[in-house]
């Protein structure tokens, strides 16, 4: 168990990486699940194809490969997604500006393929929003754009929390890929140096590493759980 | 679909010209994007040139056979470590299931008709499994796949747990994130269902294990299926984790082939081609059986319907149906 005492720095720095790795990834995917959410609903039939070519390639491709290809695929595109070293973000996320593209590559996979599923989520949210509340919105003229942004999201961000966060809890526990893939220094990259490099036993890693992974996953669930039991209660 | 057409009105003939310049413009927007960003960098490389995808599509190329032959062994691979976590977590995950379901039935048993101290013990012994029960759930559920396969791989021989194959380890790995999962997915299933099943059962005398077993179990399975099918999907896209233990399934043998032509791209291509296809037929398979099952409810209430109007009313206006 001295393990634990001795590294601790090491885990808290894994903590601490893997957290910030979630957070940016949470944010890209929730700002492309949406935009592919939209995609999906608009009156453009192309549009529509793409958001559901895109949900039905990424909801069915193991993540290991979308993680090859952000890893193989990206530097053959001649990108080392620079485009990620935005001025004020690198600076609160030191890792988004580093040269070794990992941690970048990391969250484009994570982002672009947790996406999918937050498309899914929130278009289940649109669903549950009453048409009434649509019709009732062209019946006073509001465009499909007006209509989207001023009614219907606004309610389907509701009932699409709870889905919306079992899909960010499993993309937590997705984000222990990354370490397998290039990434130094988080959670899961951590496990593999202590065990394999360092030669600590192992027990007491995978503890260290599990309660890492379950102080952010658990109290997640935790609250989604009292969420959904407050709206069966309202429901009723 | 009946709420997407609810966004917006039947396009008139402005809509539909607007309608149609955005989608040319989409479309190539979308066609210039591609050549630009994608094709002409992967061209510049030679990603397109046949001494890489020949090996993959050439079916005269003369390393073809050798290729697929080994990609198949990989696909059997993953298809067989699948196959085993699969059955292994719905065996496990059913009895976990049944086991908290029936413990908090339990918890509610006062044990009367024992002695004292058994009483007591038999409420402690309770109490302490679905701590117990409810503490692994939790924690298995929280864990990624990914550490929890590495350590089952690592930690097993290290205790002395020597399995043998590499597949046990995955399949492992495997099934105890998976039953957790499939476990919690019945007893929602179990405590969804109405209260009026379990009271009838128990009002002809069932045990609470029976009422499990006989009513609830399998009217959850039948509730749950679409979610049962669709954590299938999850399991055959996990078992691509096992190349961190180097188990030989399909990514593991692909880096053999990429090590020998150096074609990433295209290799990983063919093989997520393969993923997608077999795991889109999957969910189409859990959506049709969604679809069947909420059909058949909804006929069942529409005769119903049908069959309490007004008879006379009915018989009035229609001749009788001929039976």
């Amino acid at each position: 168990m001295s393990v634990l005492v001795e590294h601790f720095d090491v885990f808290v720095g894994g903590f601490w990486l893997t957290f910030q790795l979630c957070v940016l990834a949470a944010i890209g995917a929730l700002i492309l699940g949406t935009i592919v959410a939209v995609m999906r609903i608009s009156p453009v039939p192309p549009l529509r194809w793409i958001g559901t070519a895109y949900v039905t390639v990424f909801r069915n491709c193991p993540l290991t490969i979308v993680f090859f290809f952000a890893a193989f695929g990206l530097p053959a595109l001649g990108s080392n997604a620079d485009f990620l070293r935005i001025p004020g973000l690198s600076s609160i996320f030191s890792r988004l500006g580093i040269d070794l593209p990992y941690f970048r590559f990391a969250i484009i996979a994570l982002s672009v393929y947790t996406a999918a599923f937050v498309c899914e989520a929130i278009r289940s949210g649109i669903n549950a929003v009453p048409p009434g509340q649509a019709e009732a919105a062209r019946a006073i003229g509001l465009t499909f754009s007006q209509n989207l942004r001023l009614v219907v999201l606004p309610q389907a961000w509701k009932s699409a929390i709870v889905p919306l966060g079992s899909v960010l809890i499993a993309m937590i526990k997705n984000s222990a890929l990354a370490g397998f893939f290039g990434l130094t220094g988080d959670l899961s990259n951590s496990a593999q140096n202590l065990t394999s490099a360092g030669g600590e036993p192992i027990i007491p890693v995978f503890i260290g590493i599990g309660i890492g992974y379950l102080i952010m996953t658990v109290p997640f669930g935790l609250f989604l759980d009292r969420v959904e039991r407050r709206r069966a209660v309202a429901a009723r | 679909m009946s709420q997407q057409s609810v966004l917006y009105d039947a396009p008139g003939p402005r809509a539909k010209r607007t309608t149609l310049i955005v989608s040319v413009v989409v479309g190539a927007l979308v066609a210039v994007g591609a050549y630009f960003l994608v094709y002409r960098p992967l061209d510049e490389q030679g990603q397109f040139d046949m001494e890489l995808w020949g090996p993959l599509v050439d079916p005269s190329n003369e390393v073809f056979a050798q290729v697929w032959k080994l990609l198949g062994q990989g696909f059997q691979a993953t298809l067989t470590a699948a196959a085993l976590a699969i059955v292994a977590s719905l065996v496990v995950g059913t009895a976990l299931a049944v086991l908290r379901v029936q413990l908090k039935a339990t918890m509610k048993r006062r044990f009367v008709h024992n002695s004292r101290p058994a009483a007591i013990a038999l409420r402690t012994l309770t109490l302490v499994l679905n701590g117990i029960t409810r503490f692994c759930v939790e924690v298995f559920r929280g864990l990624p796949v990914v550490i929890t396969i590495f350590f089952v791989a690592s930690a097993l021989p290290d205790l002395g747990v020597d399995l043998g194959r590499i597949l046990w380890y995955l399949v492992i790995g495997l099934t105890l994130y998976n039953s957790v999962v499939i476990a919690e997915i019945l007893r929602s299933g179990m405590e969804g269902l109405p209260g009026g099943q379990r009271e009838a059962a128990e009002a002809i005398g069932l045990s609470s294990f029976a009422t499990i077993r006989l009513i609830l179990l399998p009217q959850a399975f039948r509730i749950m299926l679409p979610a049962l099918i669709s954590q299938l999907v999850v399991v055959l896209k996990d078992t691509s984790l096992g190349f961190i233990i180097s188990y030989e399934e399909v990514l593991k043998l692909s880096q053999t082939v990429i090590l020998n032509l150096d074609n990433p791209i295209q290799v990983y291509t063919v093989v997520a081609v393969i993923y997608i296809l077999v795991n889109y037929a999957l969910s189409k398979l859990a959506e049709y059986v969604q679809g069947r099952m909420s059909r058949g409810r909804k006929t069942g209430t529409l005769r119903r319907a049908k069959d309490t109007p007004p008879a006379a009313l009915a018989a009035d206006l229609t001749p009788p149906a001929k039976l």
